[in-house]
């Protein structure tokens, strides 16, 4: 194990250390006083296990293809950025642009996250990418989403309390969203439907949330109490007659 | 993969913090929290405000004034000198930083208008406006760029840690700071430029670009503002002046005229608001801030902070004990208080707003 002390690093200098660290083939790396160093594991390829202590900053894990990072704090914006495959477990809050484009991996975030999360997230045949969120979401949650699978959980949020924000998954024309609790239609776009979870949305949702719960040391019977709703792609073309007339 | 490629990361920084029990806080303190974010600018604009810091002269005016030539100077203080009794003529204290070869003359003025120039109605502070466009507009090479009292602005082009040598921003105390590092998109990058952008004791800083800039400009224009900056966020500082202090409006209340909600939210308002949302948008359309922005304003008796209403900017805030502290990335915040007691996003559109307590 290599234990690094990032107080006082220039990011450049922390990624660079990394980067040599994991190169030389090691597996688990401890950062110690992160503040605000940007551009944490970005591109960064491998199966390395990476834990961040402090609040890591900006762009965290963009283009990264397999290591896994864990925030034992707050993250801040533009985490997950175009991911490849890995995982990010954040054990607070987030920022907002999380998972833009992300095309596979997971990002596990236990608190609340900002605004455009998860906007143009894709999926493939191959691969699709995860999040989950524990609390609560701002606007624009997944926002022309075109693949993969959000869920929010809304864990400690107020009886009542809307979980998302407005446009959610506004523009949505491929993947899926799980929200716990009941979603207000007036909140999403034209081009979400809202409907019920099948067998098959529940095995899948029963494994992601059994992994999630297990990196986040919550009980899953306790976060599958509560009923579910499934807001999916009203068509996969919606604009498919724009410029065809 | 090559990691050796070097880009300039764009995107301004803003922090701030406010004492509500008034302590004085050193200016070493934002300095620290804005230079943590020094990647957010470019070195082309930093600058700081603070308030509480004069307090040997909190009922004088302090102009800052900052002169592109010496020469420039006697034409302004003959103004000055014709309108204000001055208490005080200072140069702002300054020290020699490698990075900063060049600079305006900076001067600092103590002053109160001489009551036979307040005719009729005239109240002090339109007096003070009416100087600033004046001398910004009409004397060229000159600019007030800080004009209230018991506070002042301090700004330049360089990045956040050479600027505050040079002002030496560590020797200043003040309850409320706002600080700023700046990456110009649209508009030069010169002393006059950076924030804050200050009018009376309002003070802007600023991430974002204002698109509507032409529509404010000229709605300010008619009730005889200047612009003078070249600088969108100008504006937003001569439009807090003319909403709150002219008008008369609520803070609250002129945040939701630059932020104002949109009708379909207006439309799932109760009938009474509704009906007031919608007249303010009808009254002050002109007055809506439109495009990405974050932004912390400072005034006596308060700090506030806004961003627009999609949320387009970062804003987070954050508490510990009577301090309330507001920057674009929650390390800047960390930076300064490792431990916060609450950490949170605001919503979009939907001010943060922090008074002091009684004097």
């Amino acid at each position: 194990m290599l234990e690094i002390n990032a107080t006082k690093l220039y990011y450049r200098d922390l990624n660079a250390m990394i980067r040599e660290a994991v190169a030389k083939g090691e597996k688990e790396i401890v950062v110690k006083g992160v503040n605000g160093q940007y551009y944490i594991g970005d591109g960064l390829v491998g199966s390395s296990m990476i834990t961040i202590e402090g609040v890591p900053g900006n762009d965290l894990a963009a283009f990264m293809d397999g290591p896994v990072i864990r925030i034992k704090g707050n993250g801040q914006d533009n985490i997950c950025n175009t991911m490849n495959s890995g995982k990010v477990i954040i054990e607070g809050n987030a920022g907002d642009v999380l998972g833009y484009g992300m095309r596979g991996g997971k990002l596990f975030i236990r608190g609340s996250v900002g605004y455009r999360v998860a906007i143009h997230m894709k999926g493939t045949k191959k691969q699709s990418p995860t999040i989950v969120v524990g609390g609560t979401a701002g606007d624009f949650f997944g926002e022309y989403m075109a693949g993969g699978v959000l869920i929010l959980l809304g864990l400690d949020a107020e009886e009542g309390a809307s979980l998302a924000g407005d446009y959610l998954g506004t523009g949505m024309h491929g993947g899926l969203i799980y929200v716990r609790g009941e979603v207000d239609p007036n909140l999403c776009g034209a081009e979400v439907g809202i409907g019920e979870l099948d067998d098959e949305d529940m095995a899948m949702l029963r494994e992601t949330l059994t992994e999630y719960c297990k990196d986040m040391s919550l009980s899953l019977d306790d976060v599958m109490k509560k009923g579910f709703k499934k807001l999916y792609p009203a068509s996969l073309r919606p604009y498919g007659n724009l410029y065809a007339y | 993969m090559n990691h050796n490629y070097q880009k300039d990361i764009s995107g301004c920084g803003l922090t701030g913090l406010i004492s509500k029990k008034r302590r004085r806080v050193s200016g070493s303190t934002i300095v620290k929290s804005l230079c943590l974010m020094n990647d957010r600018g470019n070195g082309l604009g930093a600058g700081y405000a603070a308030y509480g810091i004069y307090p040997e002269f909190k009922d004088f005016y302090a102009f800052h004034i900052m002169y592109d030539d010496a020469s420039v100077r006697f034409s302004a203080e003959e103004y000055l000198k014709s309108n204000y009794h001055i208490e005080k003529i200072e140069e702002i204290p300054t020290s020699p930083v490698k990075a900063i070869p060049i600079s305006p003359l900076l001067m600092r003025y103590f002053v109160s208008p001489l009551k036979d120039r307040l005719v009729g109605e005239t109240k002090p502070d339109d007096f003070v406006v009416n100087t600033v466009m004046k001398v910004n507009s009409e004397i060229e090479g000159a600019y007030i760029f800080s004009s209230g009292k018991n506070m002042g602005a301090f700004k330049g082009v360089g990045n956040p840690a050479d600027i505050a040598e040079f002002f030496r921003i560590e020797e200043y105390e003040g309850y409320t700071w706002t600080a700023h590092t700046r990456f110009p998109t649209n508009t030069p990058g010169w002393w006059g430029g950076a924030h804050p952008f200050t009018l009376l004791d309002w003070s802007i800083v600023h991430n974002g670009e204002i698109s509507s800039y032409g529509i404010n400009k000229r709605y300010l224009e008619m009730y005889g503002y200047k612009l003078t900056l070249l600088t969108d966020t100008e504006v937003a500082a001569y439009m807090l002046d003319l909403l709150i202090r002219r008008h008369g409006l609520s803070i609250s209340t002129a945040c939701q005229a630059l932020a104002a909600p949109f009708w379909k939210n207006i439309d799932s308002k109760e009938a009474d608001e509704a009906e007031a949302l919608t007249a303010l948008r009808q009254i002050y359309g002109s007055a809506l801030l439109n495009g990405p922005f974050s932004i912390l304003f400072g005034h006596a008796n308060g700090l506030v902070g806004i961003n627009d209403r999609i949320k387009l900017r970062p804003l987070v805030a954050a508490t510990k004990d009577d301090v309330v502290y507001m920057a674009s990335e929650e390390s800047a915040i960390r930076a300064i208080c490792p431990s916060p007691e609450k950490v949170w996003s605001p919503r979009a559109g939907e001010p943060v707003v922090v008074e002091l307590s009684g004097c």
